[in-house]
């Protein structure tokens, strides 16, 4: 008979069980065609739809100069909160959460491997969009992608926190109706694609007070003109810290 | 090494445990006992309210990496992700360990090997405990918490599980688990706590559970004789003393008492006088299933 047990020699590293962590759940990402169509090919299907119709015509810039830090802020919300979210929400109910939090990894490793995995997929998206973007006439200038990229980073870190939030307090399957419902309506009406002076009135005052919108005007004051829109930064920190703190109180792990 | 003394919520209190290493202690008690709540806040799944364990010396509210290294779990709904495949899984949770099991050696152990490419969702039951065990084990654990280990095992992954556990044992592995079944303590534990709303009633080792009467009107050395014959046999004279005899079904009978040698002669001469053979013999010590119900009452509640 074999000798199965050796010696305990104590838990991997840190870094070593994160990046763990966020190698498989990025696999795992990128495995679930469901995630897919929702982190690649719906922005993909928005970007083009929006360059051949005249929508944002007259916004200070080409269509795709328009459209494109939007779509990317899209991917952000895609993978961020509702892929994020639903992974999450399904992984509570069968207890693998549970499960991992006795392992090395614990309750902070899994977080931060879940986050990890969220910006490999982000920069993949990065890249694909941009490719495509490029391909349809974008040509953002070089000093716009570092602030660019840092609003993306804040931006998946508020929706992070939101599906965060909304996985460990609802069931799956209400996670799952919930973070669709909020893309559809956030990717519609919500300022991400589409800026608020192209919203009805109704929705128009409200737009810069949500994630959405804030993330959306962010990123195309960024990649159109250059400039930073503290206003709209400043609201993606508060819902951060909001969502974060709120996640942090009330989730639950069974 | 592992000992549990406290009032959780209000599920489990006054219960008092401690577990050793090189010993299988089992936590044995009907659904809803406070088994599963136990073995949650030993585990820092599940935070207490007052009361105090110490796991390996360390609390496991507050216990960090380290401690969660030699701990190994497995819990009763399993908690392995569905669309996860066992062998990338199991290598995926190797990575959270210094120096982890050589995962093909354990695969084979449990005969993971036979349903390596099929994912965790489609797996029967016995397997997906089989997988879990073994992801419990990946770390090369000091102290192994198992939640109910045999639900859902066929008879041969069932012996396949428990030899590995004995094993486990031998080699200086502290097992914690809980079950329902009377039959899993018999075989596997060292020593046993009998917990009944949320308290721990009785304690001892498998020997003393049997031997002794915690209290009941249950007697020390008690037997029961089965036996198969034609219907409507009346020998109550030929077994003089306090013994209870009854025909449970037509044929049926069952002689329950501090049975002798001279009883069992007393009774096969007088089945020989009458030209009388059995169908079935059967004689049975008392089983910690019948302690388990004399002390936590044999009403279904």
């Amino acid at each position: 008979m074999s000798k199965l047990l050796t010696p305990n020699a104590g838990p991997a590293s840190l870094p070593r069980r994160i990046m763990q962590q966020g190698r498989y759940e990025t696999i795992t990402m990128l495995r679930n065609g469901e995630q897919l169509i929702l982190a690649i090919v719906l922005p993909l299907m928005a970007l083009v739809g929006l360059v051949v119709t005249p929508l944002l015509d007259g916004l200070g810039g080409s269509r795709v100069d328009v459209a494109t830090p939007g779509i990317l802020a899209l991917c952000a919300m895609s993978t961020a909160f509702t892929g994020q979210g639903i992974a999450t929400g399904f992984d509570r109910r069968y207890g693998v959460l549970r499960f991992l939090s006795t392992t090395p990894l614990g309750r902070t490793g899994l977080i931060a491997g879940k986050v990890l995995a969220v910006l490999v997929v982000l920069v993949l998206q990065v890249l694909v969009v941009g490719a495509v973007a490029g391909f349809l006439g974008w040509q953002p200038s070089p000093e716009a992608w570092l602030p660019g990229l840092g609003l993306l980073v804040l931006g998946a870190a508020s929706f992070t926190a939101l599906g965060l939030l909304v996985a460990g307090t609802a069931r799956p399957e209400a996670t799952l109706a919930i973070t669709n419902l909020v893309w559809i309506l956030f990717g519609a009406l919500g300022g991400i694609v589409v800026p608020a002076q192209r919203l009805p009135a109704l929705v128009q005052s409200i737009v810069h007070y949500l994630p959405s919108g804030a993330l959306g005007e962010a990123m195309r004051e960024a990649f159109l003109h250059g400039s930073v829109a503290l206003p709209a930064v400043l609201v993606l920190l508060l819902w951060t810290v909001l969502a974060g703190a709120a996640a942090i109180r009330w989730f639950k792990w069974n | 090494m592992a000992s549990l003394d406290g009032k959780m919520l209000r599920v489990v209190s006054g219960l008092s445990l401690v577990a050793e290493r090189g010993q299988v202690t089992a936590l044995l008690g009907a659904n809803g006992a406070g088994k599963t709540t136990t073995l949650e806040c030993a585990q820092g799944l599940q935070k207490r309210t007052g009361g105090s364990i110490s796991l390996l010396g360390e609390d496991p509210d507050t216990a960090g990496a380290h401690l969660r290294s030699r701990v190994g779990v497995m819990l009763q709904d399993g908690g392995l992700p569905p669309s996860a495949r066992p062998i990338p899984l199991l290598r995926h949770i190797a990575g959270m360990y210094q120096n982890p099991m050589d995962i093909d050696a354990l695969v084979e152990r449990l005969g993971i090997n036979q349903f390596s490419r099929t994912t965790v969702r489609r797996l029967s039951g016995g397997q997906k405990q089989r997988l879990a065990l073994a992801a419990a084990l990946v770390g090369n654990p000091e102290i192994l918490f198992l939640d109910e280990p045999s639900a859902g095992l066929d008879p041969q992954s069932r012996q396949v599980v428990f030899d590995l556990i004995a094993e486990l044992r031998d080699a200086g592995m502290g097992i914690v688990l809980t079950t329902h079944l009377m039959d899993d303590a018999e075989r596997l534990a060292d020593y046993v706590y009998i917990i009944d709303g949320g308290h721990n009633v009785v304690e001892g080792t498998v020997a003393d559970l049997l031997r002794h009467d915690h209290g009941t009107e249950a007697s020390i050395g008690e037997r029961t004789l089965y036996f198969d014959a034609p219907p409507g046999l009346d020998f109550t004279g030929v077994l003089g003393r306090e013994l209870r005899v009854s025909e449970n079904r037509s044929g049926s009978y069952s002689v329950t008492g501090e049975l002798t040698p001279g009883d069992l002669a007393a009774l096969t001469a007088w089945w020989a006088e009458r030209g009388i053979m059995p169908a079935s013999l059967r004689l049975e010590a008392r089983s910690l299933e019948d302690v388990f119900l004399d002390i936590s009452g044999r009403d279904v509640r």
